[in-house]
Order: structure tokens, then C-alpha cells, then sequence
């Protein structure tokens, strides 16, 4: 993305409802009402990587209201959603918006990367003349963009004091109203049953994706026959694993993120290892008429599925915002070996399994 | 909700630390309270390793090895033999990925 200033266009962009001059230019003016291309662009995000990593916002500077040279600037990421949801809480706040141009990537997750971080922001103060189109030399960033920035480098090379406001931009009109003091509420990150909920597409799609992988992978151990590959005993026999593939995946990437602390333990593996070996100990329960003639097939079943449960789990960290990393890294070593292993007894369990029907074993 | 414990790298030199308060108001989880005109640690198995502290400490009285705590990213480094990452600009759009 450029450095330069907005290019006057003859149609504004359809979030702003006009443009405001400027010592530095002419700026657009943002709506702060929502419509329905936000509220669609919004479930969007947490649906489509493709959409998301593309909703993107032009960086530079933007007016809120009527600002004046008095009139705070609240900094933000070029991630679209970033973008509108502070905007959404503007009505009747007269506000300079400051975009960074992170990439397109929200500003917690830009600034752990450092884009959202002190190099972009000296540039872009500078990009956009902010010294000449406010009189004061403050500006407000988000808390949950601290890591990426040196709040006393920014002062000593700008002459900007950094103020960071709350985690979530629903809190900046109070934080503003209080004279720039946040509550130790506005200061905590929160991660409820409506968060989690909402997040959970982003690892549950994914998994999904991979599963008609596993489809063939039954149909190939229920169907391998001596005489080929056959549809009936494939499908006879592969349904109930196909089901409790799919019960495991949903349980790994949905149920566990969802009842996080119900759960037991504090490590993401073990809870869905459990999660999954309640799952698979009672789908085996249900079908031990069916399985008993095969142990394989049994030892294979308890070793797959509650490690898949456990894996996809395991990738939720990304998702929360109270994992670190030294703990992460702790439990992947201990977890990728056994996941390795338990790959390694389902192969052989399947070879085994293939022989035993045929009557090899 | 809190973390594994006795993993946390966090790391406060309370002799450098002038109590100016910034830690307060980066951390997200709470990990400092004012002691003493200084700072005091309520519960290390808290932090998140995120940096925001160490970013903004003027006297560096904090250190942290910070980083994401993300199982993707970590896999992703230890595939890749370098350090974890998101890699959400890179190649593949189909990771699970921040956004």
C-alpha cells in the first residue's frame, strides 16, 4: 500500500459520508452507522481466510464527525473489521482516526508481528502531516497493540505521548468521557462464551476441509477386499467410523473451545484428548456387537480419534488470548510424539485389520 | 482461565524499575500491581508472554521471550526449523490464521 495521502476521488467509499479539509488535504469523512455490507463483511471474516485476508482499509487519515485540531486520533490496523468496529462507536465523538497499515491484520495479531508497531507508526505520523492537522501531541492506541510498539520511542521521535486506550473499541467513548483513565475491565482481555462462539468457524472449517481424507481413508479400510475394492462392505462397515469422525471433529474444534473451562486440565491437549476419549469409549460402547470380531479395528478407533479431538484442540491456542507461547511449546512436545505415535499404531492397526477380515490373521 | 504453570518467562528487575506505571496499562491480564512506589507480580502463570511490558518499559526492567502462543505457528516453525509463525501474509491462505 502507498504512503501517499488519500487520492480525492469524485464517489467516496461507501462507509463515508463525505470529506473533510485539511492543513495536510482533503480526508474522508467515515460514516459511523453500520449497514449491511459491515454486518455481512463481518460473519465473512469468521467464515472465509480468503475474505478475511483481503478486507482491508486504505491506511492514512480519516475524520470522525467534525474534528478540530483539538480533537483526539484514535490509532487503528487496515483491517477492515478493525476498522468499522471502532467507527461503530463514534456517534457524536469529533475524532481523528489514524490507520496504520498493518497488512490488512487486526492490530493484536499485527502487533506480535510488528507491523501494527513504533516503525509504521513514526512513518505514517509523518505521511499524513499529523503535526500540522492537530494541535495538541497525544494520541490514543489500543492497549492490545503495546507489544508492538515503545510508546517512550515514539515520544522521543515525534514528540507524540502515547496514550493506550481499552482492549475493546465498545469502551473507547467511556474512556474518552473519563479523560483517557480505563477501569481495570477496559484493560483485560475477555474471552466469554459469545467470543469463543464466535471464533470457532475459524478452526472448525478448516478441520472439516480435511475430512473427506478421512472418508477415503475408511472407505479403503472397509472396502479393500481380496476380490478389489468394494462399495458394500465399504459402506457396511465404514459409517459408524465416518460418524464418529466427524463427532470427533466437532468435538476437538467446537465442543472443547466452546466449554473451555468446564474442561478438565489446563493444557489444550489433554482436555481434547479426554473429550475425545469419552467420544470414542462410548461409540465403542454402542457398537462392541459389531467390533468385537475385530479387536484392530478397536485399538485403531481408540487411538485415532481422541488424538484427532486432541489436536484440533491443541490448535485453539491460536484462537485464545490467554495462551503463551513457552506453554505451547510445552505442550507440543509432549503431544506431537504421541500424535506421531498414535498415527503410526493406526496404520498398523488398519494393515492388521485388512488381513484379519480377509482371514489372513 | 489460566495457563499452564511454572512455564512463564517473564522477568521483573525491580532495582531498574522507576514505577512509572506503564506495565499496568499494557498488560492485558492483570499480571502487575503498584507496590511500594514500584511494581509487584500477582501471578506470573497469568502472562501470556505477549511482550507489551517489555515493549514498553523505558528502563527495560522487564524481559520476556515473546511470541505467539499459538499451536499452528509453533508447528509451523518447528516444520519449517525456524521460529514459530503465523505466517498469515505468507503463501498459503488456508492456515488458521489470525485475522
Amino acid at each position: 500500500m502507498s504512503d501517499v495521502l488519500w487520492v480525492p476521488k469524485k464517489t467516496a467509499p461507501p462507509w463515508a459520508d463525505g470529506f473533510q479539509e485539511t492543513p495536510a488535504g482533503r480526508i474522508p469523512r467515515v460514516a459511523v452507522a453500520w449497514g449491511k455490507a459491515e454486518q455481512r463483511g463481518r460473519r465473512l471474516c469468521r467464515w472465509s481466510n480468503a475474505f478475511r485476508m483481503s478486507y482491508t482499509v486504505d491506511p492514512g487519515l480519516y475524520a470522525a464527525g467534525n474534528p478540530s485540531p483539538e480533537s483526539p486520533v484514535l490509532v487503528t490496523a487496515n483491517y477492515k473489521l478493525s476498522f468499522d468496529l471502532l467507527r461503530r462507536e463514534l456517534p457524536g465523538i469529533d475524532a481523528w482516526i489514524l490507520v496504520l497499515d498493518t497488512k490488512g491484520i487486526n492490530v493484536w495479531c499485527a502487533a506480535g508481528k510488528g507491523t501494527f508497531g513504533t516503525g509504521e507508526l513514526l512513518r505514517r505520523l509523518q505521511s499524513v502531516k499529523l503535526a500540522e492537522v492537530v494541535s495538541h501531541r497525544r494520541l490514543v492506541l489500543p492497549q492490545l497493540g503495546a507489544p508492538g510498539v515503545q510508546a517512550h520511542v515514539v515520544k522521543q521521535e515525534s514528540g507524540f505521548a502515547v496514550d493506550y486506550g481499552p482492549v475493546r473499541a465498545e469502551d473507547l467513548p467511556a474512556y474518552l468521557r473519563a479523560g483517557r483513565k480505563a477501569t481495570p475491565e477496559m484493560r483485560a482481555v475477555r474471552f466469554g462464551w459469545k467470543d469463543r462462539l464466535e471464533l470457532t468457524p475459524m478452526e472448525l472449517l478448516p478441520a472439516l476441509r480435511r475430512y473427506p481424507w478421512l472418508l477415503l481413508g475408511l472407505f479403503l479400510l472397509f472396502g479393500l477386499q481380496p476380490q478389489g475394492i468394494l462399495f458394500r462392505p465399504a459402506l457396511a462397515g465404514g459409517w459408524s467410523f465416518a460418524l464418529l469422525g466427524l463427532a470427533a471433529i466437532l468435538t476437538g474444534s467446537f465442543l472443547v473451545p466452546l466449554f473451555l473451562p468446564c474442561v478438565p486440565f489446563r493444557s489444550f491437549a489433554l482436555k481434547g484428548w479426554l473429550a475425545g476419549a469419552v467420544l470414542t469409549g462410548a461409540f465403542l460402547a454402542l457398537r462392541w456387537g459389531a467390533l468385537s470380531g475385530n479387536l484392530f479395528l478397536v485399538v485403531l478407533a481408540a487411538a485415532f480419534f481422541p488424538a484427532a479431538s486432541s489436536y484440533l484442540a491443541l490448535m485453539f491456542t491460536g484462537t485464545t488470548v490467554y495462551t503463551g507461547l513457552s506453554g505451547v511449546q510445552k505442550e507440543m512436545r509432549f503431544a506431537l510424539p504421541l500424535y506421531i505415535a498414535a498415527l503410526a499404531v493406526t496404520a498398523a492397526c488398519a494393515v492388521l485389520a485388512v488381513l484379519r477380515y480377509w482371514g489372513l490373521l | 482461565m489460566k495457563y499452564l504453570e511454572d512455564v512463564v518467562t517473564l522477568r521483573y528487575q525491580a532495582e531498574a524499575c522507576t514505577g512509572c506505571g506503564r506495565c499496568l496499562e499494557v498488560c492485558p491480564r492483570g499480571v502487575f500491581v503498584r507496590s511500594n512506589g514500584k511494581v509487584a507480580l500477582t501471578d506470573p502463570a497469568l502472562c501470556m508472554e505477549c511482550g507489551a511490558c517489555m515493549s514498553n518499559c523505558p528502563e527495560g526492567a522487564l524481559t520476556v521471550r515473546a511470541g505467539v502462543g499459538c499451536a499452528a505457528a509453533v508447528l509451523n516453525g518447528l516444520l519449517r526449523g525456524g521460529e514459530p509463525s503465523c505466517d498469515c501474509s505468507g503463501d498459503s491462505g488456508s492456515s488458521n490464521c489470525c485475522g
